[in-house]
């Protein structure tokens, strides 16, 4: 049974409450650093605790605190990007909805690091009713004396807001998220200047995960080192997984970075297994855009290894025989999954996305989308696969902002494993469009 | 030829003007756009589901923005309904995982029982919109459908679907949102 530091108390009655939550040894990480610790020293702690970024990326977030640019008088911000919508990933709903004053506390011990005075939380316009919760806990931390004026007699000030998007999954991309909150179409923008340096009107800015964020009391009450000792290598700490799809038991986990990916899927403690008792097809273990592997690539690595819940094992193998952690949306798909029909969808997904910005992105989601749509449907053509190939190489690398990339990687990495059930599409195809139809054959491990 | 007479201007109601004040005051003064995302979702919840160019307008004249810059906002995010809906906008999440626990039998099961259309118009008793979403972040309940501020989670059984189809016509008023302390407007109560 793996430690539990964000989740613990999860199911408690009443935990979305101040008080239940104090009992439970809420906001002494609030208590802790700004009475007894400098913010850089705060800033060392989260360090040391090598935590990496939750929301997908896992860039190293005491390095992302160490380049906030602090010139003198110049106001800086904190932003908590809640815009949680990386397809299988569902990890922030919970735990904002759930624990609203442990991201609360994490923002304010955060926010004292980073020198902010104005933190924003920035969540995802459909989850409005998760506002309200968080907007009624940060009203209890307000008459508490954890938020406003002279904190805790410190001297330090805090304002703490939520704010709601509108409907954009691009807006979990930073910049297109400060450009959101700024009340403007969510277009990416250019970096250079880094929102560490120019980010919410123009002024310095840090913009972290939810999750990043949560982890951050523990870190600061139990030290990062004692954080550190968590996990396997660089990946230290825990790590909330969604999982979905065609599991027995989906739901969010917190594991222990370095759990073995087969006893994720298969041990009653945590996802029991396929559903209806059918065989595991394939995974997408990070959120749709990392690239999705079969089942014998998913439980071991292509040496044979067993593949771990870290970010150096998954992607051992590069994306030949690899995929990425990212946000920990783990996505299963069993035995009678259509692969074409998955990778349309997603294509679909990111086409509707898309800002329009660059024209690789916004052209190219669009014939991915549609190549992929005749495939499924039984119009395609055999030199389709080597067009989704090509277009997908060229979206790559060519965008302001990784959205391209998300696009282009579980196309590419679909074909590449599934090659031949997509050529059953092109020469079975009146097989192919009948409803809930199966592909008879195996993937194809490179 | 009959004089004519220009359609009533939209006004807010108090609690809402009281609400966009208070959200005003969380940016900086001269900032006062940063407001826009949060002012056209009461704008919408205002005047019944969706936010006509006339709406626009005044969402734009209370933040002091030219009417573009609101026109290019709304017709970015997906939440926003441009054209008029039924009373309650049902979102269906179609994305991957949830297309895996069944959204396309969902959506093809709404639409017999409800008479509407995806991306059509509502329902002939103008109680039920379709309208199909991406990624909710709900995967692990899927399917699932949004209506306004609730997720109906797990629609994966007929019993599941009639209890939120119960829910909704039985409902006169949409609820009240928590600004709404003394319920809803009299305004709003009729709309």
């Amino acid at each position: 049974m793996g430690r539990k530091l964000l989740t613990e108390h999860i199911n408690v009655e009443g935990i979305e409450t101040l008080e239940v939550y104090r009992k439970h040894g809420g906001y002494r990480s609030v208590e802790k650093a700004i009475k007894t610790m400098t913010p850089d020293e705060v800033v060392e702690e989260v360090k040391k605790s090598g935590l990496r970024g939750r929301g997908g990326a896992g860039f190293p977030t005491g390095m992302k605190w160490s380049f906030l640019a602090k010139p003198e008088g110049v106001p800086r911000y904190l932003v908590c990007n809640a815009d949680e919508s990386e397809p299988g990933t569902f990890k922030d709903r919970q735990l904002m909805s759930k624990l609203p004053h442990l991201l609360i506390e994490g923002m304010i011990t955060s926010s004292y690091a980073l020198g902010a005075n104005t933190s924003y939380i920035y969540i995802r316009g459909e989850l409005l009713y998760v506002l309200r919760i968080l907007e009624k806990a940060i009203a209890e931390a307000y008459a508490a004396g954890y938020l406003g004026k002279n904190i805790l007699g410190s001297g330090y000030d805090l304002d703490l807001y939520v704010h709601p998007g509108g409907g954009a999954y691009i807006c979990g991309e930073e910049t297109a998220l400060l450009e959101s909150l700024e009340g403007k179409r969510g277009n990416p923008r250019n970096k250079p200047p880094f929102p560490a340096v120019q980010g919410l009107y123009a002024r310095p800015t840090v913009v972290n995960n939810v999750e990043s964020i949560a982890a951050v009391p523990v870190i600061v009450n139990e030290g990062g080192e004692e954080y550190a000792k968590i996990g396997v290598g660089r990946s230290t700490g825990t790590k909330l997984i969604s999982a979905c799809g065609h599991l027995n038991k989906p739901g969010i986990y917190e594991i222990e970075l370095g759990l073995p990916v087969e006893e994720f899927i298969y041990s009653d403690e945590y996802c029991g297994g396929i559903w209806k008792g059918r065989e595991l097809k394939a995974v997408v273990a990070g959120g749709s855009s990392v690239p999705i592997l079969p089942k014998e690539l998913i439980l071991k690595t292509a040496a044979g290894e067993n593949r771990l819940m870290t970010y150096e094992s998954l992607s051992d193998g590069g994306f030949v025989t690899g995929t990425m952690l990212g946000s920990g949306g783990f996505i299963a798909m069993d035995e009678t999954t259509c692969i074409v029909r998955n990778t349309w969808n997603f294509s679909r997904f990111y086409h509707h996305e898309s800002c329009g910005q660059c024209s690789p992105c916004r052209e190219g989601t669009g014939w991915l989308e549609k190549v992929l749509h005749r495939l499924e449907y039984g119009h395609g053509r055999m030199e389709d696969i080597d067009l989704l190939v090509s277009v997908a190489k060229q979206i790559e690398g060519n965008t302001i902002c990784p959205l391209g990339e998300a696009a282009a990687w579980p196309v590419a990495a679909a074909v590449r494993h599934f090659r031949e059930e997509f050529e059953w599409h092109v020469t079975n195809a009146k097989d192919a469009v009948q409803p809930g139809a199966v592909f008879p054959g195996k993937a194809v491990l490179v | 030829m009959e004089p004519t007479t220009a359609p009533a201007k939209p006004q807010f109601s108090e609690a809402a003007k009281a609400e966009i004040a208070r959200i005003c005051k969380q940016y900086p003064e001269e900032r006062r756009k940063s407001a826009l995302l949060p002012v056209l979702h009461i704008a919408q919840a205002e005047f019944g589901g969706w936010v006509s160019p006339e709406v626009q307008d005044l969402v734009a004249e209370v933040l002091g923005l030219a009417p573009i810059e609101v026109y290019e906002v709304s017709t970015f995010y997906t939440m926003f309904n441009l054209k008029p809906v039924g009373k309650h906008v049902l979102e269906i999440c179609r994305t991957g995982p949830c297309m895996l626990r069944g959204s396309d039998e969902l959506t093809a099961h709404l639409e017999r029982i409800t008479g509407a259309k995806v991306g059509g118009a509502p329902s002939e008793d103008g109680l039920f919109t379709l309208k199909e979403v991406e990624c909710l972040a709900a995967c692990g309940f899927a399917p699932i459908v949004q209506v306004r501020e609730k997720y109906y989670e797990q629609l994966d059984t007929q019993e599941a679907v009639d209890a939120m189809l119960l829910e909704l016509r039985n409902q006169v008023h949409r609820p009240a949102l928590p600004w709404e302390e003394n319920g809803l407007p009299n305004a709003l109560a009729n709309n």
